[in-house]
């Protein structure tokens, strides 16, 4: 869905993106994670034609852009950068002028004037916004505009999203709806490029993941390979000390009452601690968080440091 | 896409109220030369009001010289500055290129809601002013004839079709500010910016229009043939004035909406 070979953008001296091979598939909920400057935002710009490359090649939908401009983007829905509306116009107002901009062809994507009225009310309760009436976009909340611009990316049905910070000063209960939707959305078959820095939320949203970090893409992996089991098992034992002489030799760390035990069978070892008598709080095979994979795979930041 | 821009521009109170404001300094004249019944002398001040005195048909076109030098440009600057400027500090000029709406496209359907600005508001300024006249100076018979600026008489049907013409040149000057703003626009994602860039242009212009030692850059500058309208109306016709008026707005339009268009088409989107 999403191709980029050796994708660089230069501000002048600076490359805000350098060399980024990014292969998104169809079906994919793709996060695409980086802290604040690493260029998440600029990759994304120039996925959708708004900054042009200063080499390397994109295709989105399999067609190169931005020469395919025309023909690719009525298929993609896109947030970028937060959204943005005219102030002094309702909400439904501000999708029929997004709406009446652009092309309209025939189709699932399609119809002009007259299916108008009925997508502008779809996508707005779509995002939860049916009820917010002529209410100038002036007077709503961060968190409103925030799914106005979701509503703007839906408009059309697309076939890709490409969704930066969606949840974005959006409340808790907001951010489920959010997932929910997208959850909902994935399984009709639209595939989600998902751009973030909140790792609670790919963690829970996302199959693959690309981690970016100074420009570069240093991570592409489905989550399920990156989190895989590590070959121990986690046991949270009051009774620390006789497990520890239990299981012999087999413990590689001991955090206080926290043992990591070396094997692939959990249930072997809980087998044996439960007939020695001791008692077990927690049990489980030792899987890596995201957050260890991006400390380990990041360089480091110097305290305070936001971007080169 | 331009019936998109025209419906943003015009169902906006903003801009009504704009084109109310340019009409109320006209009003005020037409109203103050009325209750004193004092006329500059021929030859002084804003070009016709001495004639409106007797004829307040003829406040049409004197209420067109009056805004013309300085009203008139301030407010096409505004709306023209806006055009890009205005989308992309609102962040909206991403999601219209997204939807997608392709650049130059976008970038006609703005020159073409400026324009049509210009004309409605030089329109309203003409009509508020023939009204504005008849009520307030004097119910002449619209058969009257006028004095040209010559000296000798002109028929109401020549005074209709010189102010059709008129019109059409002022609205062809504006094109030029709108040109300039329309391309600083594109520049800068402040549209106050590319408002007071194109304002600086004009006074500048006209400045170096005041001075003797500029005479040789005088025939190029922008301001330069704004007030040859008046030539319209002299007996018989002097065209030579507008003609080159036309002429040079023409090459600083098409210059203008050139390089704005060159640099819109390729410019990196980070607003």
């Amino acid at each position: 869905m999403i191709r980029t070979e050796g994708l660089v953008k230069r501000y002048g001296a600076v490359a805000a993106v350098d060399g980024i091979d990014l292969d998104v598939r169809p079906g994919d909920v793709y996060g695409f994670l980086g802290a604040n400057g690493s260029g998440k935002t600029t990759t994304v710009r120039c996925l959708l034609g708004l900054v042009l490359a200063t080499s390397g090649e994109v295709r989105v939908l399999g067609q190169p852009m931005p020469k395919n401009a025309a023909s690719v983007l009525p298929r993609v829905g896109a947030l970028v950068e937060g959204p943005a509306a005219y102030g002094h116009l309702s909400g439904a107002a501000n999708l029929t002028i997004l709406d009446a901009s652009g092309p309209a062809p025939q189709g699932p994507l399609g119809g002009g004037r007259r299916g108008r009225r009925d997508r502008v009310a779809q996508a707005l309760s779509l995002v939860g916004l049916a009820s917010v009436g002529r209410r100038p976009v002036r007077a709503y909340s961060l968190g409103m505009r925030q799914r106005l611009g979701l509503a703007g990316a839906l408009l059309r049905q697309p076939e890709l999203l490409v969704l930066d910070e969606p949840t974005n000063g959006l409340d808790p209960q907001g951010i489920l709806e959010v997932r929910t939707l997208l959850q909902t959305l994935n399984a009709a078959g639209t595939t989600v490029f998902l751009s973030s820095h909140l790792l609670a939320e790919v963690e829970e949203l996302c199959t693959r993941i690309g981690l970016l970090d100074r420009g570069r893409l240093v991570v592409q992996e489905d989550l399920a390979t990156l989190r895989a089991p590590t070959g121990r098992v986690v046991v949270r034992t009051p009774d620390a000390d006789e497990a520890h002489r239990l299981l012999d030799g087999r413990v590689e760390v001991r955090e206080d009452d926290l043992l990591f035990v070396r094997t692939a069978d959990a249930a072997e070892i809980n087998a044996r601690l439960v007939a020695a008598g001791l008692r077990v709080v927690e049990l489980g095979p030792e899987r890596r968080r995201l957050e260890d994979v991006i400390a380990e795979r990041t360089s480091a930041r110097a305290p305070g440091e936001v971007a080169r | 896409m331009i019936v998109v821009e025209l419906g943003k521009l015009f169902r906006r109170r903003r801009t009504w109220l704009t084109i109310a404001l340019l009409n109320l300094l006209p009003t005020i004249v037409a109203v103050l030369l009325a209750v004193t019944g004092i006329a500059p002398r021929p030859g002084q001040g804003p070009a016709f009001l001495s004639a409106v005195v007797a004829n307040g048909s003829l406040f049409a076109i004197a209420a067109l010289a009056i805004v013309l030098p300085l009203f008139l440009p301030i407010s096409v600057a505004v709306v023209a500055g806006e055009a890009v400027a205005g989308e992309s500090q609102a962040g909206t000029l991403r999601y219209l290129l997204i939807r997608p709406v392709g650049r130059t496209r976008l970038l006609v359907a703005k020159l073409v809601a400026s324009t049509a600005y210009v004309l409605v508001s030089v329109l309203t300024v003409a009509a508020v002013g023939f009204v504005v006249g008849r009520l307030t100076l004097g119910n002449a018979p619209l058969s009257q004839s006028m004095v040209s600026v010559s000296g000798t008489l002109l028929t109401p049907g020549q005074i209709a079709w010189r102010t059709v013409l008129a019109i059409a040149f002022i609205t062809f000057s504006m094109l030029g500010v709108a040109a300039m703003a329309l391309f600083l626009s594109t520049l800068t994602d402040s549209p106050q910016t590319a408002t007071l860039g194109a304002l600086a242009f004009l006074i500048g212009s006209s400045l170096l229009l005041t001075i003797d030692a500029a005479r040789p850059l005088q025939p190029y500058l922008p301001t330069r043939y704004w007030l040859t309208f008046v030539d319209l109306y002299r007996d018989p016709l002097l065209l030579s004035g507008v003609e080159r008026g036309v002429g040079l707005q023409a090459v600083y339009v098409a210059v203008l909406l050139g390089a704005a268009w060159a640099n819109f088409a390729t410019k990196d989107i980070t607003s």
